[in-house]
């Protein structure tokens, strides 16, 4: 089953042509993802490895169905890209591009809850569903099927979660990174509701970090809902409290987001936290046994 | 990207929000004018902090020479770390009543909130929640005159005082949007007689927005070494520690510290390299990273896009033509991993698969065992 992407998914590339969607653009198809299109403003006509480029999203969708999006577009245009792609009936947005103005990704969020879009990121690897239909940027050798879901907020760190897992052979079945910023579309909720249902997935693990109150209201969600075993991996144990964080922004949180309120959130929801990368595949395999 | 005080009142103006009366001064000279012009006045040091009161840097007086010889006090002088350049010298205003009134992004409804209380003044974070007015904006119909009327119905406010606290609220909403700010703060919103008005501004704009924002003015908070990282395209942090760390990506940086603190080491500084890996640009990497003489540097990199040969050959030219003078640990898997690992032994760089082995070592050398 997985979640989100499946084998039949149909996906379109807006910024096909440049040098990162091109290259990125045949790595997805060398995993196997059914890229159907590319969109590139003024190269409409052209190709890509037998792919046809389109000047505007609408185009391409007269043409074919899209299911889902990616853009590898420069972070000032990528609203405009977002609505486009809303605006023309895409389901599932993934955004890749990092420095996002956060106003634009406030308006793109509305626009997509509006729409019943759903985005991913920004400031994402992208999301996969291993062996089935890749989205992103992640290195194809380490997402292997197998049935354990992933879900993260940082990218490399992710790789570095399913690299161990993959080593002490454990696939994966949907693997989803959330994105890096403080305004993104999916957050933890949404994709433990998903991986709750989806009979692929026997293990969640949520790879999280300081700063913010994501992994916290992950944790009240789990204690009433998820009924799968969930582990989760904490990076920023060791980090110096946040330059950024102003007083309005620590009063949204009003306690949350260091790394000893999040594991004493998660471990009161039965999640037991992980702090060191190498720890997780263990307590996978602890967590299957019982 | 903060702004001083001087610099979001100047804003508030602009905007319409009400600021006292008063001017910025560089010189003691210019403060002892200001304060002869408006008579009892408040001198206010302009640094990025939230301390100034309780360090020291706020004053009252309405004696020109005692301006002069406060502002000669603090203009040059370290103050909460900072550097005091410039001061505020405003009118003192009589205080009947102070709010707090603010905007800012609130990342988990994905929405702009209004913050708004009466107990003002304070720090924010000691106001008990219940005494907290929170209004989350749908963006796609902005902040509307009704729900400023609710805001301050919330507050408890009535009367002429509530008619201008709203109107502060909608202009404070145009400049939050307006200028792609992530913060805009009034602490405290001062009621004096039938007047209200900002006394302080804390205003941050977003630093991915500033491509659009060229006529704002440029605050620099970072080091000199972080602003060159910056222009790198590389993101760099200093620390206290003696172990340099370079990594590919923020969760997998943070996750090495935590390594390194786990084996009981403190890193000096941190270098995210991103997708990164060319010889000039590991050489300038390097070249940040022993500028705060560490005593060893420890690479993780797994590469995905990133090949790990070029990493490898990267290091190993900088080597040669260079000299590193610290010993480097490099842990690097992934893309040519191990290609990437025989040329650093062939150069006589450790190498490890795992990273928890390279920290372990890292912070050994770092010991001097």
């Amino acid at each position: 089953m997985a979640i989100y992407l499946f084998d039949d998914t149909q996906v379109l590339v807006q910024g096909m042509t440049g040098n990162q969607g091109s290259f990125h653009t045949r790595q997805m198809v060398k995993y196997g993802t059914k890229i159907v299109a590319g969109v590139s403003p003024g190269k409409g006509g052209q190709e890509l490895d037998g792919i046809p480029v389109y000047d505007t999203v609408a185009a391409a969708t007269e043409k074919h169905r899209i299911d889902a999006s990616i853009l590898f577009i420069p972070a000032p245009f990528a609203k405009d890209a977002a609505f486009e792609a809303i605006e023309a009936g895409v389901k599932v947005l993934v955004m890749l591009p990092e420095h996002i103005p956060v106003q634009d990704a406030m308006a793109i969020m509305a626009l997509a809850k509006s729409r019943g879009t759903i985005v991913v990121g920004p400031n994402t690897f992208g999301l996969v569903s291993s062996g089935k239909c890749k989205i992103g940027i992640m290195p194809n050798q380490f997402f292997v099927p197998g049935n354990i879901g992933v879900v993260s907020r940082s990218g490399t760190l992710c790789y570095e979660i399913v690299g161990n897992l993959t080593a002490a052979g454990y696939g994966t079945s949907t693997v989803v990174g959330l994105g890096g910023d403080r305004v993104v579309g999916l957050n933890f909720i949404d994709v433990l509701k998903e991986m709750e249902k989806d009979p692929e997935t026997e293990a969640i693990v949520m790879v999280g970090e300081i700063g913010g109150s994501a992994e916290e209201e992950a944790a009240e969600f789990i204690k009433q809902n998820i009924k799968k075993p969930v582990i989760a991996y904490l990076a920023g144990k060791s980090a110096p409290p946040g330059k950024r964080m102003g007083h309005a922004g620590a009063i949204i949180e009003r306690g949350k987001g260091t790394f000893d309120g999040k594991v004493k959130a998660l471990n009161a929801a039965g999640v037991p936290v992980a702090e060191l990368p190498f720890q997780v595949p263990e307590m996978i395999a602890k967590t299957l046994k019982k | 990207m903060k702004l001083y005080e001087y610099m979001g009142k100047e804003l508030f103006a602009k905007y319409g929000i009400p600021v006292p009366e008063g001017g910025v001064a560089t010189t003691s000279e210019e403060a002892a004018a200001l304060t002869e012009k408006i008579g009892s006045v408040v001198v206010k040091s302009q640094i990025l902090s939230g301390k100034r009161g309780k360090a020291g840097g706020i004053g009252f007086t309405d004696n020109p020479s005692e301006a002069r010889e406060f502002a000669g006090k603090l203009l040059g002088s370290e103050l909460c770390g900072l550097i005091v350049e410039k001061v505020l010298v405003e009118k003192k205003l009589q205080i009947d009543k102070e709010f707090y009134l603010a905007i800012t992004v609130d990342g988990a409804a994905k929405k702009p909130v209004i913050l708004a209380s009466a107990q003002g003044g304070m720090d924010i974070e000691d106001v008990p929640e219940e005494h907290i007015v929170k209004m989350p904006i749908d963006v796609t119909i902005g902040m509307q005159p009704f729900m400023t009327r609710e805001a301050v119905r919330r507050l408890g406010v009535t009367g002429p005082v509530g008619k201008q606290i709203a109107a502060i609220l909608l202009n404070l909403y145009k400049m939050f949007s307006e200028l792609d700010a992530e913060l805009v703060e009034i602490n405290p919103l001062v009621i004096s007689g039938e007047d209200v008005i900002a006394a302080d501004a804390k205003v941050t704009i977003d630093d991915d927005a500033l491509f659009r924002h060229k006529d704002l003015p440029v605050v620099e908070e970072r080091t000199d070494a972080e602003k060159k990282a910056h222009d790198l395209g590389l993101s760099y942090v200093e620390l206290d520690g003696n172990i340099a760390v370079m990594a590919n990506g923020a969760g997998i940086t943070m996750a090495t510290l935590d390594l390194i603190q786990y084996y009981g080491g403190a890193a000096a500084n941190f270098l995210d390299a991103g997708g990164g890996a060319g010889e000039e640009q590991t050489a300038k990497a390097l070249e940040l990273l022993l500028s705060k003489n560490p005593k060893a540097i420890l690479i993780n990199i797994f590469g995905g896009i990133t090949r790990c040969d070029d990493v490898a050959n990267a290091f190993a030219s900088v080597k040669k033509n260079m000299g590193i003078p610290v010993p480097v640990v490099i842990r690097l898997v992934g893309t040519n991993e191990e290609k990437g690992r025989q040329i650093l032994r062939d150069t006589g760089i450790e190498t490890y698969e795992f990273m928890h082995e390279a920290a372990a070592k890292a912070v050994e050398i770092a010991r001097g065992n």
